[in-house]
């Protein structure tokens, strides 16, 4: 038997009140692959990266970690979320703190850092992704993609066994979207082990071990990049592609 | 198009010109309506006893020199009730928000005091606490009607402010402690690190409002006895038949809850600079 995938799910369902938003969602990430989530909104993307990180309860099914189960009821959600790293849409930067308390603030408070040391290693990171300088500045200072940055930078600090990222340039104006996913781009090469919902088909494509496509909270169809972006085979697939292929013309 | 250009110095004249008529405007009708409502209580059939009862200048030199000293009192009750009240407000608003089941009882007790607290006209609460408390007997109880007034005081504010404390943090957007509890933070570490800080920082011009009222509700813990400003004025009064000590009180406290109310009223507008300016949030 190998390692066992860093991430791995098997009918995974979530209802909200009577209506399913999952419907028994399995899914593989193992070591250092990405795998993209693409599908419209609604198609629960979010959902199911705010389920993996435990801020929401499945219903049904189970996720492993490193081939532990951490959907058990009644298991301790907080050292789970410390080994996994969300990024969110609308970057959910903390607008009292400066850059760097951002940034720290999960290393000392969660992982327990001492508080030098947090500074260091975030010192380090921004200057990597070009945030050197920024450190005393508040969020509202900062443009769309400095922002998303500093979010990045804040998960990344606490070395997530797996990055999830939830639409992370949606909200940004187009020009600012190339400086994240070059950060992305950046942390693949590094061997990051990644979950993307996103909209950047161009990137998912270039980038993507796998794409799954989300249809009303099921994956109707995955496989590698080429093949579903050249030769979709499910209907619901190729109207998808269809519909962003006439909007990018638009 | 007719006519010559409009130059950028006769758009200035027209702007200035208009402002200027602005200030006319405003002026005469203030002298006109103050005038007015002077003229009238002036020719009130009344006006000379007013005079003589409320406005008296000897009474109101002979009452002056006592009032600073007796005003101190109710500033050292002000300041000692308005510490109490911001950590109480803060700590019934915390067990209100928190919702671990342990704290069940603890937050069913902290709902009925800030109703009840909050139903209460807090005159009728003063006689409760200030005549009821040293009734019990108990030695272990403060008996000093200053304390007493004081504690009716705290116990009022803090529900009022602790409602105030928990609107703050209800205003605090959930994807804030979810991004917290997304690190790793525990609930607390979250509430503690995240939420809290946001909530205070907007609650702060609201809050100022309260301790504007608490400055002035300080006076009705003269019902109790003790020699503060608004008793010593009534003392001197009843003495003399007279009210002017209560223009005098009025006017010392004015001095103090002025200037008070400037910088409430200039927090409030930067405070919603702020607000605007982050619309992003």
């Amino acid at each position: 038997m190998s390692v066992p995938p860093v991430l791995a799910l098997t009918a995974v369902t979530k209802f909200y009140g009577e209506r399913q938003v999952l419907g028994g969602i399995d899914l593989l990430v193992r070591e250092g692959e990405a795998v993209a989530l693409i599908g419209a909104s609604g198609s629960g993307k979010s959902t199911l990266l705010r389920c993996i990180d435990l801020l929401e309860e499945i219903d049904d099914g189970d996720i492993y970690l490193d081939g532990v189960a951490i959907t058990d009821p009644g298991t301790d959600p907080v050292p789970i979320r410390r080994r996994l790293g969300l990024v969110f849409q609308a970057y959910n930067l903390f607008p009292h703190k400066s850059v760097l308390e951002n940034v720290v603030l999960g290393a000392i408070r969660a992982q327990g850092v001492p508080r030098a040391q947090a500074l260091e290693s975030a010192h380090e990171l921004l200057a990597r992704f070009g945030l050197g300088g920024r450190e005393r500045d508040y969020p509202d200072r900062l443009s769309g993609g400095q922002q998303q940055r500093v979010a990045i930078v804040r998960a990344l600090i606490t070395r997530p066994r797996a990055l999830l990222l939830d639409e992370v340039t949606s909200a940004l104006d187009p020009e600012l979207v190339g400086e994240v996913l070059g950060i992305i781009r950046e942390l693949k090469g590094d061997g990051m082990t990644m979950l993307i919902a996103t909209h950047e088909m161009g990137f998912a494509r270039e980038f993507a071990d796998e794409v799954c496509f989300l249809d009303d909270g099921r994956i109707v169809e995955r496989g590698a990049p080429e093949q579903i972006f050249s030769e979709p085979e499910h209907p619901s697939t190729r109207r998808f592609l269809a519909r962003l292929l006439a909007g990018a013309r638009a | 198009m007719h006519g010559s250009p409009t130059t950028r110095a006769e758009r200035r004249q027209a702007r200035r010109r208009q402002a200027q008529r602005s200030i006319a405007i405003s002026a005469t009708s203030t002298v006109v309506v103050l005038g007015a409502v002077a003229l009238a209580i002036v020719l009130s059939p009344g006006w000379q006893t007013v005079r003589q009862t409320f406005f008296s200048w000897h009474y109101f030199k002979n009452v002056l020199p006592s009032l600073p000293g007796a005003f101190w009192l109710d500033a050292r009750m002000f300041l000692i009730v308005e510490a109490v009240v911001l950590a109480t407000g803060l700590a019934i608003a915390l067990v209100r928000t928190i919702r671990a089941p342990v704290l069940f009882p603890l937050r069913l007790v902290a709902a009925v005091f800030v109703d009840v607290m909050r139903g209460v006209p807090l005159l009728i609460l003063l006689y409760l606490i200030g005549f009821g408390v040293p009734a019990l007997g108990f030695s272990f109880l403060p008996t000093d009607e200053t304390v007493l007034g004081g504690a009716a005081l705290a116990m009022c504010y803090s529900a009022y402010v602790s409602e105030v404390f928990r609107a703050g943090i209800e205003s605090v957007h959930p994807s804030q402690p979810a991004a917290a509890l997304a690190l790793g933070l525990t609930r607390t570490q979250a509430l503690r690190h995240v939420v809290v800080p946001q909530a205070v920082r907007r609650v702060v011009p609201p809050l100022l409002n309260d301790f504007i009222s608490l400055t002035k509700d300080v006076a009705l813990v003269s019902i109790l006895g003790p020699q503060e400003i608004a008793r010593v004025a009534q003392i001197n009064g009843d003495l003399n038949f007279t009210y002017t000590p209560f223009v005098a009180a009025a006017m010392i406290y004015l001095v103090l809850t002025l200037p008070l109310i400037r910088i409430v009223d200039g927090q409030q507008r930067r405070a919603l600079r702020r607000q605007n300016a982050a619309v992003m949030l």
